[in-house]
């Protein structure tokens, strides 16, 4: 499903591009512009394409791995002494 | 516009102060909590946040606007294209972000390059840059507010604002009686910075929500109520047929490269300072999930209406005041609607939208002079909490004297300001992707990379005459309206540096990297 997802997310890049309207100002529901209908369809696609993201694609590895930790809030990173900087 | 449209926006902002006072309630009297809200904000909060914060003037007033210049392909080179990336930039790089400030404590984008790159240089050198490109932003929504109220409340005080020359014609006063941008200005900076200044950022993400759920409502409510006024959503769209159809199209008003290209400004969400600050304030991964899926709806909401009343506009041959197409929309309000508590509860909306844009802005910039330079220069351990919260209260204080005293002199339009904005931050993304996805990237190539891109970020927008509309390889294409967006070009460069620098210089320290890629240590 994961593969699935890919694609749909690249196929929404390409739809984006809907040159074949370009010129076209018809009316849809007789107000609607059809260019701007086919983008604001576009858009709930793009909602529906995300929820299936989270539904097979979610990173729960991440998840899991941050919620190991046991953080106060506190910036307590790295050591980024200064002899650092220049060293490679 | 009545007087009574006046006591509902005062009313309003009374209503925000208090939610802004009522959230500290909460607040735990820590650095931690002012500037993060203790990583405690959940799911719909967080949409709120994210989705208010990304709307801004540049959404409302700007898409209104140049909608009225340039039809209905505005949607598409903007709204929708943000929907599909906002959340991609969500998805794959937010919510690794949170992981990772999450197991360090981050609080700021300076923090965490500084780590992953092992380069308090680099921390120095991004944050006058994203100080630099935020500034622009901040203006865009307090100079959109005074558009908007001078629009809706022209003729109001006739005795105490005489309004401004007419350009051309002698004798003549634009916006007479209405209240000047300066005045709209100083009120909006002096609310946010309020609840900005008591709360920190759990103020933000409160004042945050109300204010997107109220600018959402307006927002639908001033397109039925205008749709009706012009007889109907299909008079209205007909009436454009009629008289302008060229904005109905986008032929010969928006180039196929350029709309194209356009997908590279949304990617400025990734390197937002004031979103990986929200971002950090999720109470866990699975708070992303709500904003993932329902930001383009969200934006849809929003933008749908906003593009329509702007060729309605044109249609139905109301004049922006001046020429100026930022104040459209509130030409349109107050022109069409002629009921005083609704245009003032409209005028609120759009002040909500602007307001909650720029609290996080505010907020984000006295987190990141605290937390990246303040105190790197002192040493951490000097730092108590209440020294920290000191700080960063009068860093944001002065950071919104300095921006409101810019907004005086600023005569941008708003959406090619906006994109200049945008174009800075998303030319940037590269960085990030680097930091979170390649183990390989070196410091070297951090540096390089965002020098490279301000470099070429400066020459782009002083050809275009520091910051107006400007398009690379314009008019070879075979149409006199397309070329390739300038961030297409800074996007480019940021990338190429960084994969070429990091190439040609010693990888970084396996153990360090290690720290910032989840698969290899949990």
């Amino acid at each position: 499903m994961k593969k699935l997802v890919c694609i749909l997310v690249i196929a929404l890049f390409v739809l984006h591009q809907d040159w074949w309207l370009w010129a076209n100002g018809d009316l849809v529901f007789g107000f609607m512009p059809i260019g701007l209908a086919y983008h604001t369809l576009f858009s709930i696609l793009a909602g529906v394409v995300w929820a299936l993201a989270v539904k097979f694609a979610w990173p729960s590895d991440i998840e899991a791995w941050a919620d190991a930790t046991d953080d106060t809030g506190d910036h307590v990173a790295v050591d980024v002494a200064a002899p650092v900087e220049g060293s490679s | 516009m009545s007087v009574v449209a006046l006591y509902v926006i005062i009313g309003y902002l009374v209503l925000l102060l208090f939610i802004g006072f009522a959230s500290q309630h909460f607040f735990r009297g820590t650095s931690a909590d002012y500037f993060v809200a203790s990583r405690s904000i959940g799911p719909f909060m967080l949409l709120m946040s994210l989705f208010g914060t990304t709307m801004t003037a540049f959404a409302l007033v700007g898409s209104t606007g140049k909608a009225y210049a340039s039809g209905i392909g505005v949607y598409g080179l903007m709204a929708s294209w943000s929907g599909l990336i906002h959340s991609a930039v969500f998805f794959l790089v937010g919510i690794r972000l949170w992981a990772i400030g999450k197991k360090y404590g981050y609080v700021t984008q300076c923090q965490f390059f500084r780590d992953r790159f092992q380069s308090p240089t680099l921390g120095f050198l991004l944050f006058p840059v994203l100080v630099a490109l935020i500034i622009p932003y901040l203006l865009i929504g307090i100079v959109g507010a005074g558009a908007v109220v001078r629009g809706l409340s022209g003729g109001m005080f006739p005795e105490a604002f005489a309004g401004i020359p007419h350009p051309v014609r002698e004798g003549v006063m634009l916006h007479a009686g209405a209240i000047p941008p300066w005045l709209t200005g100083l009120v909006i900076c002096v609310v946010v910075l309020t609840y900005v200044f008591f709360g920190g950022v759990r103020s933000t993400a409160w004042a945050n929500t109300f204010q997107t759920i109220v600018f959402m409502i307006t927002g639908v409510i001033a397109f039925v109520l205008i749709a009706k006024a012009l007889g109907g959503a299909s008079a209205a769209s007909q009436a454009v047929a009629d008289t302008s159809p060229k904005h109905l199209i986008r032929e010969g008003m928006i180039g196929k490269w350029q709309f194209f290209t356009y997908l590279f400004v949304p990617l400025s969400v990734g390197m937002f300072p004031h979103l990986f600050q929200h971002w950090l304030t999720a109470r866990s991964a699975k708070t992303f999930r709500l904003s993932v899926i329902a930001h383009p709806i969200c934006i849809m909401i929003v933008w749908v209406p906003c593009i329509l009343m702007g060729i309605w506009a044109v249609g139905n041959g109301i004049e922006a005041p001046g020429g100026n197409a930022n104040a459209i929309l509130g030409k349109m309000v107050g022109q069409l609607l002629h009921t005083p508590w609704l245009s003032g509860l409209l005028t609120a909306g759009i002040l909500a939208a602007i307001m909650s844009s720029l609290d996080s802005q505010f907020m984000c910039m006295g987190s990141m002079f605290t937390n990246d330079i303040a105190m790197r220069l002192k040493g951490d351990a000097e730092w108590s909490d209440r020294r920290k919260l000191m700080t960063g209260r009068s860093f944001v204080l002065a950071i919104v004297v300095v921006t409101y005293l810019l907004s005086l002199v600023w005569n941008k339009g708003i959406f090619e300001m906006g994109v200049w904005c945008f174009s800075g931050f998303g030319g940037l993304f590269p960085l990030v992707i680097a930091a979170i996805y390649w183990r390989r990237a070196t410091r070297a190539g951090a540096i390089s990379a965002v020098i490279a891109a301000a470099a070429t970020w400066l020459v782009l927008f002083a050809k275009s005459g520091y910051g107006g509309e400007y398009l690379l390889f314009e008019n070879t294409f075979g149409d006199a309206h397309d070329g390739i967006m300038p961030v297409a070009a800074i996007f480019a460069v940021c990338a190429l540096t960084m994969f070429i620098v990091s190439l040609f210089t010693r990888p970084p320290d396996a153990d360090t990297v290690d720290q910032f890629f989840p698969s290899k240590r949990s």
